[in-house]
């Protein structure tokens, strides 16, 4: 069996996610190995995904762990508050 | 640091939480302190806005703490925290579309197939190209332009790291749809990144550094 471009492309995510049936991987693979458009497709979505996942991409902010804890501290605070009594929001 | 990997082995999260419950609230911090950037970034990837994002993710961590008495160890206390920012961030995005006027609830899932973006070849894009500004910024709008239902996959599964069968739990999903949505956001991710990344990054930059 000869795979299509097309179905392929169907494939891509779970190629990279390493979730194919064996046989099908390697259908895939024949094809990668021949077909430069689908290699091309296979290295920039996997690129796409490292570069997504860095944490560079979703910095904190200045101050954002300051301010956290700063108004956890203000709110949970035993005297304005327990974890079973819930509160409505005030402000 | 993503979410999946941000407790540490000798960390014993339930033990924190009952003393929490019982009336040790300084604890809290140290419980939710490897979780600050995942939750941020959550937050982040919904509302767009820097501020808001912050609100969001200490509302949601404010949540977290009045619930906490009611957190089970049913699943870790991570996948818990997910949900709650999850649903913090689709409440504050409902309430935005609202005055947009258009319905975030049922994005159409099936029909209509993605193609990627077709290239006869691919240059490697390394990691420092992030130093960039333009790059993190056609990064971040990429994610921003899938519509919730795909952003979450993403963000969990790639970005987080959580399992197929994790991002499944938290989302409430089956594996499948998470399979089929995943692929579907990867390649609108790559019909639109790969284009644009080819074309912002030269193919040969001899002289000049990333930064």
């Amino acid at each position: 069996m000869v795979l299509e471009c097309k179905h392929v492309w169907d494939y891509i995510s779970e190629f990279l996610d390493d979730s194919l049936p064996p046989e099908t991987r390697e259908l895939v693979q024949k094809h990668l190995e021949t077909c430069e458009i689908c290699s091309a497709i296979l290295d920039s979505t996997r690129n796409i995904l490292i570069l997504t996942a860095d944490d560079r991409v979703f910095e904190l902010p200045a101050g954002y762990s300051q301010r956290l804890h700063a108004r956890l501290a203000q709110e949970i605070h035993p005297a304005n508050n327990r974890p079973e009594k819930p509160t409505q929001d005030q402000d | 640091m993503t979410i999946a990997n941000a407790s540490s082995p000798d960390r014993d999260e339930a033990q924190m939480i009952v003393a929490i419950v019982a009336g040790d609230w300084e604890l809290y911090h140290s419980l939710i302190q490897p979780y600050e950037l995942s939750v941020y970034r959550m937050a982040m990837s919904f509302v767009k806005d820097e501020t808001e994002a912050e609100d969001v993710a200490q509302e949601a961590f404010l949540k977290a703490f009045h619930n906490l008495a009611t957190f089970r160890g049913q699943s870790k206390f991570s996948t818990w925290l997910i949900s709650i920012t999850l649903n913090e961030a689709r409440r504050r995005l409902r309430r935005q579309s609202m005055v947009r006027m258009e319905s975030l609830d049922d994005p159409p899932e099936e029909g209509g197939g993605v193609s990627p973006a077709l290239l006869r070849d691919w240059r490697e894009i390394p990691s420092e190209a992030l130093e960039r500004w333009e790059v993190r910024a056609l990064l971040q709008g990429a994610i921003e332009k899938l519509s919730p239902i795909y952003r979450e996959v993403v963000v969990l599964r790639d970005i987080e790291e959580l399992s197929v069968e994790e991002t499944a739990g938290a989302l409430g999903i089956s594996i499948s749809s998470v399979k089929i949505r995943l692929h579907r956001a990867r390649t609108m991710l790559q019909k639109e990144l790969a284009p644009k990344l080819k074309l912002a990054i030269p193919k040969k930059r001899r002289w000049l550094s990333w930064c």
